[in-house]
């Protein structure tokens, strides 16, 4: 069985800190099934966003082991029922004279967007939960799929708190 | 780090780096120049406080950083130029990882333009040191010279300690900086907890009061912690059993009954069955390594486990903790005294008699021993065993990897916190030379015994030209068997006796090869004296005179049987229920049953 877990690690904004993330899930082991990194309102803050699986590791080790990092400020778990989770996709799909009409109501259906058009084909824009693209995909496959781009996950905790205000970035005693 | 204060002057970047050294109070760096870091190695020139010890491999320079820092506890440093010298380092660098040893390394770097360009003596060594430093930085400005150093000081020596790497290009190097002290620290990220939860300090006081056949699992991190007193405090209050790992010999005397020995795979068989019999580990400062615990899934079944570790990453790792305590060793144990005394105190002092009667039969039955082969070879046994004799306790012993290694772990009796200095988790054989000179160099007035193998000396023993040179008069005891000596022991015991590629030629046999190298006559061309011994009547007098020789390193050679083996001995993925005290002698617990 596998055991998915939205994790929030927020890093100083230094060069080479991506990569020592991303070693550390190597060498240890770990897999990341997705991973999406960007900046904060925080201008010195990165935030990385990963979707671990660990089969065979706790999770417990996983954060324990990132939050060794110097780099590593914190790290926060988002558990579906509180957390907004998003990808976004791009998707060419083949839409000819005699498809098209049903193309575009399959992009309103999922609330997705046109963002380009040409000759036989459209591009669409859609954003959501893991879940609904993939019932996105599953729909326009017919049509016929020419080419896809998928990103990683980002997600928030619902409600008023913030991960990154200064009250709760002071550093919490911890590890190394 | 010291109360030096110094207001801001111009300087190079070379030149901030080297007043960063005097200010962090380093006495001596070991290393060898080349082009990327040459602007560093002008002001380094001129220093008065920090020594410059040059060495013949930067893998010498790391390894005796290394041993310098088990010595004084401080921070060893070690410089390297760019790409092959950096690469050198890799070595000690894993090692010191591994050990958790307190070291800085420096390497210089090609200009920034140059960078990722395949430049000559280019490499990535922040991303070759990635996964075997605590932390790297590669300096993009020469003003964060002295804030960059700080950290890395700071980083290796706090918390679990680690190797850091501060790798400097050239061109910082000469830039145009003021140079200011102290800067400020900025590690938003790095806050190691030093004070134990006082919660899970008096739940582990409760199971400690209940237990019955309880054992101090001690490792490296008690030494690290500088919490050998309060250890002893902590037994004398209790009166629990005592195991000192690898990392941990010295850190409780082993004069004194209550220490059981080392466990693990070349542990005595009391050390392991304790633990395996034991129904609670009190692990300070230890991380149920696979040599120590053997078969994980049969390790101590019906223990309970309280572990104390500075790092929160180690706890539960390999073994699922009961009373899982985040803290340094020193103030988790000076906790855990009065919390177990105040159980006492209300009624629940246990009485370990029974636990102790037994420990003491398996102690009286398999005592650790020797054996003297009958082809009339002397015992390497022995040899270390005299070594520790003579030298005595107050000597540094610093040994490389292999038989030779696990002798000097098992027969020479370990009374104070560090005088034992080895390469214990990487294994990195060829490390006794370098680091005994670390060693010396960090405690001038102590006698340093390097014990070394055959195959150990000939990878380092260039550094002893290093010694000769600099003046540091250490002591080799080249154990030679005229073999990779463990290797050859598994080839015995797993290999079917098929010795492929374990002979070294370093003894003369009957058929007419010589011996290649002449140990003696290579200790003479380093600049050493050189010493032989081959019989068991002249290894006291060997030992006698290398110990009157305190002007010159010396280079004791002891030709021992090949034959010897390390026992006990717990196979590579055994239980430790199934220890061999000697070839085909498995110990019975049945009548404790």
């Amino acid at each position: 069985m596998t055991q998915k877990h939205t994790l929030s690690v927020l890093v100083e904004n230094k060069p080479g800190v991506l990569a020592r993330v991303a070693g550390l899930f190597s060498r240890r082991g770990f897999n990341i099934d997705s991973l999406a990194v960007g900046p904060t309102e925080v201008p010195e803050i990165s935030r990385i966003t990963i979707v671990v699986d660990v089969e065979s590791h706790p999770l417990e080790q996983v954060t324990k082991q990132l939050n060794k990092l110097v780099n590593v400020i914190k790290i926060v778990e988002l558990e579906p029922p509180h957390a907004v989770e998003r990808e976004l996709l791009l998707v060419k799909v083949r839409a000819d004279a005699a498809s098209r009409s049903h193309v575009l109501e399959t992009a309103e259906l999922f609330r997705a967007r046109i963002v380009d058009v040409a000759v036989e084909v459209v591009t669409i824009e859609a954003t959501g939960t893991a879940d609904k693209l993939d019932a996105l995909l599953r729909v326009l496959e017919p049509f016929g799929i020419k080419e896809m781009v998928q990103s990683g996950v980002v997600a928030v905790g619902r409600g008023p708190r913030s991960i990154t205000s200064a009250a709760n970035l002071r550093p919490v005693e911890r590890s190394a | 780090m010291t109360a030096i204060s110094s207001a801001p002057r111009p300087a190079t970047g070379a030149q901030s780096l080297v007043y960063s050294l005097e200010a962090l109070g380093v006495d001596v760096v070991f290393g060898i120049p080349g082009g990327a870091i040459l602007p560093a190695y002008d002001p380094l020139y001129d220093s008065t406080s920090v020594r410059h010890v040059l060495v013949r491999h930067e893998q010498g320079a790391g390894h005796a950083a290394s041993g310098y820092a088990h010595a004084t506890g401080r921070v060893g440093v070690c410089i390297a130029t760019s790409g092959p010298g950096a690469t050198n380092l890799v070595t000690p660098i894993a090692d010191a990882y591994v050990d958790s040893v307190p070291m800085v390394a420096i390497t210089g770097q090609v200009p920034r333009p140059q960078i990722g360009s395949d430049a000559f003596q280019e490499a990535d060594i922040c991303g070759i040191t990635l996964p075997i430093t605590k932390h790297n930085f590669l300096v993009q400005s020469a003003d964060d010279i002295p804030r960059t150093m700080a950290e890395a000081f700071h980083i290796a020596s706090t918390g679990r300690p680690g190797p850091v790497l501060v790798d400097i290009p050239k061109d910082v190097q000469q830039a145009q900086t003021m140079f200011a002290w102290p800067p400020t620290l900025d590690l938003p990220g790095y806050r190691p907890v030093l004070r134990p939860h006082g919660k899970q300090i008096r739940e582990a006081a409760r199971l400690i009061a209940q237990s019955k056949q309880p054992v101090l699992y001690v490792g490296g991190g008690v030494l690290k912690a500088h919490a050998a007193d309060e250890l002893r405090e902590l037994v004398e209050a209790t009166g629990i059993p005592v195991v000192t790992t690898l990392m941990a010999r010295g850190a409780f005397p082993d004069s004194d009954r209550r220490n059981l020995g080392m466990p693990g795979m070349h542990g005595n068989v009391t050390a392991v069955t304790a633990l395996q019999k034991s129904d609670l580990l009190i692990t300070l400062g230890a991380r149920f390594d696979d040599r120590v615990t053997g078969k994980l899934s049969t390790f101590a079944p019906n223990a309970a486990v309280i572990h104390a570790d500075i790092d929160p990453a180690e706890i539960s790792k390999n073994r699922v903790a009961d009373v899982p305590i985040v803290g340094d060793c020193k103030e988790v144990i000076a906790s855990l005294i009065p919390a177990i005394k105040a159980e006492f105190e209300a009624g629940h002092k246990p009485d370990y008699a029974g636990w102790w009667r037994q420990l003491d039969r398996w102690r009286d039955t398999y005592p650790l021993g020797y054996e003297w082969h009958e082809d009339g070879t002397l015992a390497p046994q022995y040899v270390i065993e005299r070594l520790g004799a003579i030298s005595g306790p107050d000597s540094v012993y610093v040994a490389g990897v292999g038989q030779h290694q696990m002798w000097a772990a098992q027969f020479i009796s370990y009374e104070k916190p560090y005088s034992w200095i080895n390469s214990g988790g990487l294994g990195t054989m060829g490390y006794a030379v370098p680091a005994a000179m670390g060693a010396k160099m960090g405690r001038p007035d102590t006698t340093v015994w390097a014990i070394d193998g055959d195959g150990c000396f000939q990878m380092t023993n260039q550094e002893l030209a290093t010694c000769a040179l600099e003046g540091v008069p250490i002591k080799v005891a080249v154990i030679n068997n005229g073999n990779l000596g463990m290797v050859r022991q598994w080839q015995t015991l797993f290999y079917d006796k098929r010795y492929s590629n374990t002979r070294l030629g370093t003894i003369a046999d009957k058929s007419g090869v010589v011996r290649i190298p002449d140990f003696v006559a290579l200790a003479e061309a380093l600049g050493c004296v050189g010493l032989r011994c081959e019989t068991r009547e002249d290894v006291d007098a060997t030992i006698e005179k290398a110990m009157s020789i305190n002007d010159a390193p010396v280079v004791c050679e002891f030709v021992v049987g090949q034959d010897a083996m390390v026992w006990p001995m717990v196979a590579a993925g055994a239980s430790n229920d199934d220890i061999m005290a000697a070839l085909d002698v498995r110990p019975s617990f049945d009548e404790d049953a």
